[in-house]
């Protein structure tokens, strides 16, 4: 008997504790809740927060989790908008998608690094392991270390889409996960080539970071040739939602593709555009 | 209210907590299993381990699934770690006790106290920064299982040294004056009385470093490289199951997700089969 009465009380513990976090009030703010994209995230509640300010009875709930997250939720109706960073796939037309911004994706060395210009067919083989030596590109003499983005990153994703590349096909020597860590390696290894956002390295160059920009089929990398939508490896940054937009989701849309949101766009060292 | 009613109360609120406390180890693990088995049904068990890769797809139809290699890394990183940790840790803790002048030992153990509270993350940037670019000069690329080995070693050595620590102030004081009334040489009392009466402390400490070892992620994240590969020496990249979780479950649909639940099974397998394991070396009496 003993031990049983100590399993009803465990069991009453456990009810009360998950019971708690369920007491919502019935008076809270309404929440818009966006999720997706981790490269857009920081940007939207950037945006959320100024919206907020100027709505006070809504709340902007913004939640990470990848481009294909956004888009799930999106769909499922878990979310009120998705966040993809990247085109819409044909399959995908059931949706309803918002540019916000343009995002690069830029090939970066060290900048010790004499190589000072890579034909597409050379990335490519620089990738799939069959150039493996900086002196096969007219580089320095010593061995390439390639990096790559973990699985399912969409930056990742748009680099295979671009080149005709299949993730099996790469033989990378680092694998890294955000752009920041990306950036770190090159900068720790003159002989590393990889590729982060084009904002986040245009950015952390101008910092005196040494790593240095590849121009992508004779354009040079810059911010402004993603504005103008001639560098070859970009990419949208999308609001998704599943219905037409209405309401409150409607007037965050408006929001964030309005001229008022141009300065945190350029904060995230991303690209506006002109409507 | 009677002594001996109080002391019910007492019992069966302690009853309450240590339940709670079991319970919820119960809920984790069958969190862990319920999340795991669409993975394990799709892609099968036998596929973990002996699948041509580890490139994984929404579609378990489509995708690799090999975790070997990363548990060969995990397994390596961790061990190559305590084989390190281990000496330098009951070292230290030796010299705090029977070599060091007071207040030079208690300098240093506020400093390997220090030590233990660093975060790791800053342990990775640093061995980001520092230890990979030194490692590359040696041999490229630089972020291997090496880097990984130094940066836990001195993770865990912390933990290693203040629980030998304690296990050596914890040796009955008879036991030292008894030796030393036998005329035993410090180092003799080191080697034949401390380091056994210890013993159980010494495997709890090198037990817990072992612990952190395998589920450090962070710094193992940074350092590593990441590359799924089983390494073929300590200069190649390698993927730890934690990191591999960390890297791609935000990124992760469908049966992708699951998978990643089975190395977080399969990571918690690995540590209960080493608690089984301690266990049974442990001396079954402590003193």
């Amino acid at each position: 008997m003993k031990s049983w009465s100590g399993i009803t009380f465990t069991l009453w513990l456990l009810i009360i504790v998950t019971a708690l976090p369920g007491c919502n009030s019935p008076d809270r703010p309404l929440t818009l809740t966006l999720t997706g994209s981790s490269t857009i995230a920081p940007l939207a509640s950037e945006i959320g927060k100024r919206f907020e300010r100027q709505h006070p009875e809504v709340r902007i709930d913004v939640q990470t989790g990848g481009s294909s997250r956004g888009i799930a939720d999106a769909q499922s109706g878990l979310a009120d908008i998705g966040m993809v960073s990247r085109a819409l796939r044909p399959e995908e037309n059931n949706l309803y998608g918002f540019t916000l911004a343009r995002d690069g994706i830029a090939i970066i060395t060290h900048k010790d690094n004499p190589v000072q210009q890579l034909t597409d067919q050379q990335i490519i083989e620089i990738y799939t392991g069959q150039i493996t030596h900086w002196k096969e590109v007219g580089g320095q003499d010593a061995p390439i270390t390639v990096i790559n983005k973990a699985e399912g990153r969409s930056t990742l994703e748009l680099f295979l889409q671009h080149f005709s590349l299949k993730s099996q096909d790469i033989a990378a020597d680092v694998i890294i996960g955000d752009n920041e860590q990306g950036i770190k390696t090159v900068a720790g290894n003159p002989d590393a080539i990889g590729y982060v956002s084009i904002g986040t390295a245009e950015f952390d160059a101008q910092q005196g970071i040494p790593i240095k920009l590849l121009p992508l089929g004779s354009i040079p990398a810059t911010i402004e040739n993603v504005r103008k939508g001639n560098f070859p490896l970009s990419r949208p940054l999308n609001l998704v939602t599943r219905m037409p937009p209405e309401g409150w989701v409607k007037e965050f849309i408006n929001f964030a593709q309005s001229s008022q949101v141009h300065d945190l766009i350029k904060e995230q060292y991303f690209v506006p555009l002109e409507k | 209210m009677s002594p001996w009613r109080n002391d019910r109360l007492l019992a069966w609120c302690l009853r309450g907590c240590a339940s709670i406390a079991g319970l919820i180890i119960l809920l984790i693990i069958g969190f862990l299993v319920l999340e795991a088995i669409p993975a394990l049904q799709q892609v099968g068990v036998s596929k973990f381990f002996f699948d041509r890769g580890w490139h994984p797809s929404s579609l378990a139809s489509e995708g690799h699934f090999n975790l070997a290699p990363m548990l060969a890394g995990t397994l390596g990183a961790a061990g190559g770690a305590i084989l390190l940790a281990a000496p330098l840790g009951i070292g230290a803790a030796l010299f705090c006790h029977y070599y060091a002048p007071p207040f030079l030992a208690r300098l240093y153990r506020r400093l390997i106290e220090l030590l233990a509270g660093i975060p790791s993350v800053i342990y990775g940037l640093w061995g980001l920064v520092v230890l990979v670019p030194l490692i590359r000069q040696l041999e490229p690329p630089g972020p291997s299982l090496l880097a990984g080995i130094l940066i836990l070693a001195l993770m865990i050595l912390p933990t290693i040294a203040l629980l030998a620590d304690a296990a050596l102030a914890g040796i009955p004081r008879e036991y030292t004056q008894g030796a030393a009334a036998l005329g035993f040489s410090r180092f003799s009392l080191i080697w034949h009385v401390a380091l056994p009466a210890a013993k159980s402390g010494l495997l709890t400490g090198i037990l817990l470093g072992t612990m952190r070892a395998l589920g450090e992620t962070m710094a193992v994240l940074m350092v590593c490289g990441n590359v799924v590969q089983v390494p073929g020496n300590l200069f190649e990249p390698i993927r730890t199951l934690t990191a591999n979780i960390a890297l791609e479950m935000a990124y992760a649909m469908g049966d992708h997700r699951s998978a990643l639940f089975v190395s977080g099974l399969l990571l918690m397998a690995l540590v209960m089969a080493l608690i089984t394991i301690v266990e049974i070396l442990k001396p079954k009496s402590s003193l």
